[in-house]
């Protein structure tokens, strides 16, 4: 008997590992060893992780069934899960996926981190990503790209793609993840995973290696829409680190799962369904939205005008912020320096040419043109006022319904390699997910079935601070489907 | 030709804080380096600044002390460039909105007028680490303790048309800030720096010619030499045909003398942008209010009412205001001295300060205190002692042998003010001085003198001399 | 906006990134695409709308002047490339 439970224990989620732990039948031990045999089994195939920490995922298991014994166990206490490896962790190598930070040890750990650590949550290793979290196919990554579990051929989707890949192939039940753009949401739907973005200052960013500091936003990773509530709990509130962390309660956010969506209204956005959506993509959101109608749910068309917009507004402000915030990387308190530098500027200019990927160095270059002299109208300052137009599209919007549903990327998984060429190509996998970063509102990602194999998600978008009702509309919808139960192949 | 100089200067004065602007580490002066840099200091991945409070405090109380406007909302930005004792690659500053906007500063010019300097912002920033430049076989060090500690950055207008008027501007500021107890004022420490903006013009010419900014000139000496020989040098330049370029110079102490920065002059774009990671300022107008019930008695003030409380000539009333602690002592000597304000500010400006001099002594260190030279002005004033016994009874109270009073019973010296013990003297004196009497009163009456020394003599110098004087004049004149 | 071999080399400079010669081509089209799709912006007119630098229509928080951190300078010198005598080391800076 204990040896089958083993066997099928990576087949539950945080909400039944939880039970299962709460109630002696297994320990987070079993279930950590678990998780470490199969991403030592598994993981060669994806490559979904960079650091693994095994040895101190045992001794935070052990001290979560002494928690758990001593009867001192919250929801997430012995759950293992895995980090993106933008988070800082006191003592581990945290490298953001770039050779910057490849001999990086970070010397102090990230609130996220902290509070998952104090919930007794398992720490399994660091998940792969993006080179600092730019990219939408995990293929920026200085330790190569992740490969997508449902086809190997194709990318999860980035820049948490790892994240993702790890959740979809069950090496853990859940994970942290960070979303500038997209970052949450797109790899969720191609690895066909849940994933939530939160509102902008939720979660605390200290020791989130920072990309473009007013849209970055960290969130969880898991199969269920019940998961991501009982990882939210642990990772949302106030941090007085943060200044822009907000001093707000956080609720408890599986209280109001399986309440009704009856009478609830949901605005469909035309410029959603537009050119450049796959027609497969488009029929399975629109039968995902008719389950929602199903469940009680009130469809209502509405218009985001300046919808088209947010893509070239966000290639300008989040290029800009990130060329400031990657400054810092110079070869003189930490990270890659160059060997034998000649001069200050020798030292600057091969250190940063060396440690950042074609991807950095290209959007570093385009944030230092839109912020420099003569420019700063044109584009940066520009892009702010377009900023302004999306958030108020959807402050209107959000008048009328209580949420917005729409496809999260226009495609399935993409090939390896298919769009590494074309920066712009690329951009445009995140067309449905950035516009709700430039507002800094909360949206998640829900499996909503396959196409040719590959999976395709539904996005949902609240009000601020909503996540309760973006929660329960997708635990609904997930009560009704079970495109979550699917295990991809070699990975069940 | 005549020329015009004209100067604005641009002070950053270290707000006295005990922890920086951005982060919890110490900002105390001279720990070993990077022992109070934290991670938000050095800029690790993923840290973010907090601001600190007390930082826009003290920055409202400056901009209330010079009469300026508080900006309700004010926005922090970026100021983008590389340096390796910037560690995170930009400087978080105040840019198109200040904290502090329009203020002014009144000097005393040496003709006894006073000029206005207007103040044409203040606002907040961060410091930079320092670059050692000891040889590290060949590299330069980089300290970061310094990173991190709040400046507020204060811009005058071009106002002054003196290398002197700049000082007097830069010293009324220096007062000011230590008066508020906003920054410790020390300037070898680098806690109050000047940059200068220098151009000349013909006079009478309204346009401002092209400036030089002169850098880091951390005492009133090299800024009054700087500034004298930049002027000079522009003068020179423009009247032997040449053209003043705009550009940093550094003022180079040994040769007195200022010098380009910059081999090639390569323009900076800094490519400022409000800081993400921080949200807008918003001083609220109670915030304001709550700050301005808490300024002390500026220096003009102070000034003012010593001339009309204490009768003091405008001179005594300024030196006696330079330093809030210095008008303190003051004050509570001339109430230990009973009210002889005038004598007590004699006594503070000349023996007191002197040996405070002589000593190398800070104020806070004398070996003699407010009540202690009070009580001595007083026993100068009720005629315990003479004033050229007080000056014995200073000495030893400043050697240390005890209280005025002690000292002045030990040595004797106390004033014989007993007009039978002044009458035996004198008419000893006269018994024993038949000749100089005979002299006096055949009209030599200058040798009063004589006889005053003699009487001062024979008391060993404590016979009250305005008693001696009647005294001797009604016994010589009978 | 078209960038020329110049311009790229001028950003770069700013950036501090060393870019070899035959990659600057590269970059220059990558750059110039980038930012003619960017310029859709201007289709839209923004005239009197105030600029959005943040999400959170929120203030600065203040934190209380108390010194919270110690001296770890050991701790954080570990992942430095260079020190000696605790300073960090860099190619001599001329001023």
């Amino acid at each position: 008997m204990a040896e089958r439970s083993t066997d099928t224990i990576h087949e539950k989620t945080v909400a039944e590992s939880s039970k299962a732990l709460r109630a002696g039948e297994i320990s987070s031990r079993e279930l950590t060893e678990a998780c470490l045999r199969r991403i030592e089994r598994l993981d060669p195939k994806l490559n979904s992780l960079i650091t693994i920490t095994a040895e101190r995922a045992l001794a935070a298991a052990d001290a979560a069934d002494d928690r758990l014994r001593g009867g001192d166990a919250g929801p997430m206490t012995g759950v293992p899960i895995v980090h993106k490896d933008i988070f800082c962790a006191d003592g581990v190598r945290t490298t953001c996926g770039s050779r910057m930070l490849d001999p990086f040890v970070a010397p102090y750990s990230a609130t996220v981190v902290e509070r998952l650590e104090a919930a007794g949550a398992v720490m399994l290793g660091k998940a792969n990503m993006d080179e600092f979290a730019m990219g939408s196919s995990n293929e920026t990554s200085h330790f190569g790209p992740v490969r997508n579990p449902w086809d190997p051929e194709t990318v999860p989707g980035g820049s948490s793609g790892g994240s993702a890949a790890a959740v979809a192939a069950r090496l853990a039940p859940a994970a942290t993840g960070t979303d500038t753009g997209g970052s949450i949401r797109q790899p969720a739907a191609l690895s066909g995973v849940c994933g939530l973005k939160p509102t902008y200052g939720r979660v605390s960013r200290w020791g989130m290696i920072a990309f473009a500091s007013s849209l970055d936003q960290a969130g969880p990773f898991a199969r269920t829409a019940e998961d991501l509530a009982l990882m939210l709990g642990a990772m949302a509130g106030f941090d007085p680190k943060d200044s822009t962390s907000v001093d707000r309660e956080v609720p408890d956010y599986t209280e109001g799962l399986g309440g009704t969506l009856r009478g609830v209204r949901v605005g469909v956005p035309a410029e959603f369904f537009g050119k450049g959506l796959e027609s497969g993509v488009r029929g399975l959101v629109e039968s995902a939205l008719a389950e929602l109608e199903g469940l009680g749910a009130e469809l209502v068309e509405i218009s985001l005008p300046n919808m088209e917009l947010a893509l070239p507004a966000y290639y300008v402000i989040a290029p800009a912020e990130a060329s400031s915030n990657l400054a810092r990387y110079d070869g003189v308190r930490f990270g890659h320096r160059c060997s034998d530098p000649k001069s200050l500027e020798d030292l600057y200019k091969r250190s940063r040419a060396e440690g950042f990927g074609d991807e950095v160095k290209r959007r570093i270059l385009v944030g230092t043109y839109a912020l420099s002299a003569g420019y700063y109208d044109a584009y940066y300052l520009k892009a702010q006022k377009v900023r302004r137009l999306i958030a108020d599209d959807f402050t209107r919007a959000l008048e009328k319904v209580d949420l917005i549903a729409g496809p999260t990327s226009p495609t399935v998984a993409f090939g390896l390699g298919e769009r590494a060429d074309d920066p712009v190509q690329m951009y445009l996998s995140d067309i449905y997910t950035l516009a709700v970063n430039l507002a800094g509102l909360p949206a998640l990602s829900v499996p909503c079935g396959f196409l040719g194999g590959r999976p395709a998600g539904l996005q949902l978008i609240g009000g601020y601070f909503d996540e309760a009702r973006l929660l329960n509309a997708a635990h609904n919808y997930q009560q009704v489907t079970d495109w979550h139960r699917r295990a991809p192949e070699g990975f069940e | 030709m005549n020329w015009e100089t004209v100067i604005g200067l641009e002070i950053h004065a270290q707000l006295a804080t005990k922890s920086k602007i951005f982060s919890g580490a110490s900002t105390a002066y001279g720990a070993e380096p990077n022992r109070q840099a934290c991670p938000v200091d050095l800029g690790l991945p993923g840290v973010l600044p907090v601001l600190n409070g007390e930082v826009v405090r003290m920055a409202v109380k400056f901009g209330l002390a010079v009469g300026a406007r508080i900006a309700p909302r004010s926005v922090f930005a970026r100021k983008n460039y590389f340096y390796p004792d910037l560690p995170k690659g930009y400087q978080i500053s105040q840019y198109e909105l200040p904290l502090v906007e329009g203020g002014h500063l009144d000097i005393d010019l040496e003709d006894g007028t006073t000029k206005r300097v207007g103040i044409t912002r203040a606002h907040l920033e961060e410091d930079a680490g320092k670059s050692l430049h000891e040889d590290f076989h060949g590299m330069t060090g980089i300290d970061l303790n310094r990173a991190g500690t709040p400046l507020v950055e204060i811009v005058s207008e071009p106002d002054m048309r003196s290398p002197r008027e700049a000082v007097a501007y830069m010293k009324k500021l220096h007062t000011l800030v230590r008066y508020l107890g906003i920054c410790d004022g020390n300037m070898q420490e680098g806690s109050f720096r000047c940059d200068a903006n220098v151009s000349v013009r013909p006079e009478g010419q309204a346009e401002f010619g092209t400036r030089a900014e002169i850098k880091n000139l951390n005492s009133f000496r090299f800024v009054e030499r700087a500034l004298e020989y930049e002027v000079e040098r522009q003068i020179d330049l423009i009247e032997s045909g040449g053209e003043v370029v705009q550009e940093t110079r550094l003022y180079d102490v040994e040769r007195g003398e200022t010098r380009s920065m910059r081999t090639k002059e390569e323009a900076n774009d800094y490519r400022y942008f409000p800081d993400p990671d921080l949200l807008p300022l918003v001083v609220e107008p109670a915030f304001v209010e709550e700050v301005r019930a808490t300024l002390p008695e500026l220096p003009d003030e102070k000034r003012d009412r010593f001339i009309e409380r204490y009768g003091l000539p405008a001179y005594d009333a300024s030196v006696l205001t330079t330093t809030r602690e210095m008008a303190d002592f003051y004050e509570a000597t001339v109430k230990a001295a009973g009210g002889a304000a005038k004598r007590a500010a004699n006594w503070v400006m000349g023996d007191f300060l002197g040996a405070l001099n002589k000593d190398g002594l800070d104020l806070q260190d004398s070996p003699v205190g407010s009540e202690a030279l009070g009580t001595l002005v007083a026993r100068i004033e009720d005629e315990t002692v003479s004033g050229r016994s007080a000056k014995e009874v200073f000495e030893a109270m400043w050697a240390g042998e005890g209280d005025p009073d002690a000292i002045i019973e030990a040595k004797g010296l106390k004033q014989v003010t007993d007009t039978g013990a002044i009458e035996a003297v004198v008419d000893q004196v006269i018994a024993e001085n038949p000749q100089q009497l005979e002299q006096y009163r055949g009209g030599k009456t200058k040798l009063l003198g004589f006889f005053v020394g003699q009487v001062m003599k024979l008391s060993g110098g404590k016979a009250n001399p305005q008693q001696v004087n009647a005294l001797l004049k009604k016994k010589l004149d009978g | 906006m078209a960038l020329g071999r110049d311009e790229v080399l001028a950003i770069a400079h700013l950036a501090r990134i060393g870019i070899d010669d035959e990659s600057v081509e590269g970059y220059a089209r990558d750059l110039s695409e980038i930012l003619s799709f960017v310029e859709q912006m201007n289709a839209v007119d923004t005239d009197g709308v105030e600029p959005m630098a943040h999400p959170l229509d929120a203030v600065q928080r203040l934190r209380s002047d108390g010194v919270t951190e110690s001296d770890r300078r050991e701790h954080y010198q570990k992942v430095a490339p260079a020190v000696e005598a605790g300073l960090y080391l860099v190619p001599r800076v001329v001023e």
